[in-house]
């Protein structure tokens, strides 16, 4: 059904389908409509049986949902930025356990200095943690891979983090085509666990393990996300069969058959590229997009075949590697390993800073001159960053820098962003 | 004239005997059909109070849930313990997460079962004082606060014995750990420092909050079972002499859990919903000294130089005890 709603809206309802059995709350923006939306459900009666918690924290929103998925529960949470940070100790426990959670991630920054708008470093600061990690481009696919994602993480009995940007796409309100009951019933069977705690069979659950195998437990988690690669486009395949439109896969292209220069990108600003590129299109450019939907296990193979025809890739990321440049290049790099082509980072819209067109346009065109250098900073204003790094030189005790930085700027400036 | 009950008790104790009592009275362990959730062969140091603690309190919650018990376990001596894979002594459901989310994992377990309406099989989440009242407390309270269908038991030995014997918030003052070392002015646990936890449960309102020592295996079961009896969140708190953290002889757990509560240092009381129900009754308070004395911990108090004042500090601290939870027997009028 049609319906024009908020995009946590779209991904509660979403949820909801997908008839999960304990949801935990803990609230951080921007992830908390979702939760509000799924805690009204409960409450009223019309998502049952489901047992809603509001916990005292992250750390306990992922535990709860541990403990729930082990007793064979279908488990669900939302959370975001710091809250994903401060729940990382039971994040990585809950796929070394081989719990199938699912888990949307509303990106956002990480402080400090704190900032609540949108950029993937809190997803990517996971990346290593054993999740399957997905990122939506519209709230469409936002809500649809969340569907896929219960599918996936039972499926493989290893947790899915579905990553969407904060406010971009949470909190914009557009059309979305909502599934019936009975398709996502189609689509997704009863979870029937690989292990469970039960009185008639117990089993201990999560027990010490040492040098003589612990590398085996751990090749087999990178194993299962290898399979993962395997099977995700046949649950895509399955997904359009049932609801009748693409949703999910490894990646994305767009107009890079004959193209010179691609743009790598994931998420939402995926929109703003491709109309750039039409643009660019219509003047004669030879540009395209690969957008990336799976980034853990990451789809190198397919990223590869998606690349090696171009001359250059231009790989722009809403994170930072700090001290060494991207993060999603690096991951772009091993898929182009030996082939010769320049490669391009660009750092951009961290802590919510605009990607516009205008940007765009200007920074394509220089990577077609390969004019480019190799890590770039969209739109970075260097008058600041210079002006503080003349104050540190000048004073040791220079003070605290991000309020320099607003002193310097004054708070009109952010009108310009 | 005042009526004293006639009583019977084993030699030296003052536990009442298995045999003189009538079957159903008996300890779950006396029964030759006894659960035995945690089996013999784990590695716990001899003489352990938390091994001796979890065999009674886990088989007590089994016997009174009919054997519908899952078990979430803190990382600790007693997931170490039992558990290295492939080896396991828990004959029971049970799953360690981390160390400080057992609360709330044993929350998460409790609310799968409600969801898919197993209300027979109840939850217990277990932990030391260090995975309890430190790193754990967050989820702890949390739990608690909810009124979560869970019986939390911490299994307090006054720090992190699993580490190397390091300071938690239930060291006690005075007492010498890796990290309270005994020098300075004033060695070991600083005094006005730490937290009693039951104390705090109970500030929670929370239906059941008791504590129990290992020398009382018949109370500590007793308070299981009427945990068991009830909905909502409930905690227990046993103090488990520890022989390596303590330096005590192993065959001395039982004694040394018998003079933390004859002198007074550990109150062993049952409150419900925030109120003191009843307590074990001190005959005739001992001398702190008694207790302190044969644990190394704390020999830096006597040795040539006596620390009469350090001794006296914790005295007064034990006579508090007696006082706030009204520990003294009362004597015939």
């Amino acid at each position: 059904m049609l319906k024009q709603t908020e995009g946590s809206r779209a991904v509660a309802e979403a949820v909801a389908l997908c008839r999960p059995e304990v949801i935990c709350a803990y609230p951080i923006s921007p992830q908390t409509h979702i939760v509000e939306a799924l805690g009204e459900m409960v409450k009223d009666g019309s998502l049952a049986p489901c047992e809603f918690i509001n916990v005292e924290s992250e750390f306990a929103a992922m535990s709860v949902a541990i403990g729930a998925s082990a007793a064979g529960a279908r488990s669900y949470t939302a959370t975001a930025s710091q809250g994903l940070l401060y729940m990382a100790e039971a994040v990585y426990n809950a796929s070394g356990l081989g719990l199938p959670i699912v888990m949307t991630v509303a990106n956002r920054s990480i402080g400090a200095p704190i900032n609540i708008w949108n950029d993937h470093s809190d997803a990517l600061s996971q990346r290593d943690s054993g999740w399957l990690q997905l990122f939506a481009e519209t709230n469409q696919e936002a809500l649809d891979l969340h569907i896929q994602a219960f599918r996936l993480a039972e499926e493989l009995s290893l947790p899915v983090m579905v990553c969407m940007d904060g406010f971009i796409l949470t909190h914009a309100y557009e059309r979305v085509d909502m599934p019936t009951q009975a398709q996502v019933d189609a689509y997704l069977p009863t979870y029937e666990p690989r292990q469970v705690l039960d009185p008639a069979d117990p089993v201990s659950i999560g027990a010490m393990v040492g040098p003589e195998a612990f590398m085996e437990v751990r090749y087999l988690a990178h194993a299962k996300q290898l399979q993962a690669l395997q099977r995700i486009p046949a649950f895509a395949a399955e997904f359009r069969q049932i609801f009748g439109r693409d949703s999910g896969g490894l990646t994305h292209t767009y107009r890079s058959e004959d193209a010179e220069t691609i743009i790598v990108a994931m998420g939402s600003v995926l929109g703003t590229i491709k109309d750039v590129v039409d643009e660019m299109r219509e003047e004669g450019h030879k540009i395209g997009v690969l957008g990336i939907t799976l980034f853990r296990p990451f789809p190198i193979a397919r990223v590869r075949e998606g690349l090696q025809g171009a001359k250059r890739v231009v790989v722009l990321e809403k994170s930072m590697a700090i001290g060494l440049g991207g993060i999603l290049s690096t991951n772009v790099r091993m898929a182009l390993s030996g082939l010769h082509m320049h490669g391009y980072t660009v750092i951009a819209g961290l802590g919510g800073r605009a990607i516009t067109k205008k940007s765009l346009h200007g920074l394509f065109r220089e990577a077609e001159q390969d004019a480019l250098e190799s890590v770039t900073f969209l739109d970075l204003d260097w008058a600041m960053v210079n002006k503080q790094l003349e104050r540190e030189k000048a004073h040791r005790r220079s003070g605290p820098v991000a309020e320099n930085l607003l002193r310097d700027v004054g708070i009109v400036a952010a009108r310009n962003y | 004239m005042s009526f004293q009950p006639v009583k019977f008790y084993q030699t030296g104790t003052f536990t009442v005997g298995n045999r003189l009592l009538p079957p159903e009275e008996r300890s779950v362990q006396a029964s030759a059909r006894r659960f035995n959730s945690i089996n013999s062969g784990h590695r716990a140091c001899q003489g352990c109070g938390e091994a001796l603690g979890a065999r009674y309190a886990i088989d007590a919650a089994m016997e009174a849930a009919d054997g519908q018990i899952i078990a979430a376990n803190a990382t600790g001596c007693l997931e170490v313990f039992s558990t290295p894979y492939p080896e396991t002594s828990w004959q029971i459901p049970w799953i360690h997460s981390l160390f400080g989310n057992t609360a709330a994992v044993a929350t998460g377990v409790a609310a799968a079962l409600k969801v898919k309406g197993k209300r027979d099989v109840r939850v217990v989440a277990q932990g030391g004082d260090g995975g309890t009242t430190d790193i754990g407390f967050g989820c702890l309270s949390g739990m608690f606060e909810r009124n979560d269908d869970v019986l939390y038991i911490c299994y307090d030995n006054g720090g992190y014995m699993n580490t190397g014997v390091q300071r938690s918030s239930a060291t006690p003052p005075a007492a010498r750990t890796a990290t309270t070392m005994a020098v300075g002015p004033e060695p070991g646990n600083v005094f006005g420092q730490g937290k009693f936890v039951p104390a705090i449960a109970m500030a929670h309102d929370i239906p059941y909050v008791a504590t129990a020592t290992v020398a009382d295996l018949r109370d500590l079961e007793a308070k299981v079972s009427r945990a068991m009896e009830i909905r909502g969140a409930r905690y227990i708190h046993i103090l488990v002499p520890c022989p390596l953290g303590w330096g005590t002889a192993s065959h001395d757990t039982i004694r040394m859990a018998r003079l933390a509560k004859e002198t007074g240092i550990f109150p062993v009381f049952e409150a419900e919903h925030g109120e003191i129900k009843s307590v074990l009754t001190i005959r005739r308070p001992l001398p702190v000294e008694e207790y302190l004395r044969p644990q190394k911990r704390y020999a830096h108090l006597f040795g040539k130089n006596p620390a009469v004042e350090t001794i006296a500090h914790i005295q007064a601290l034990a006579d508090r005890n007696i006082r706030k939870y009204r520990l003294q027997a009362r004597r015939g009028s």
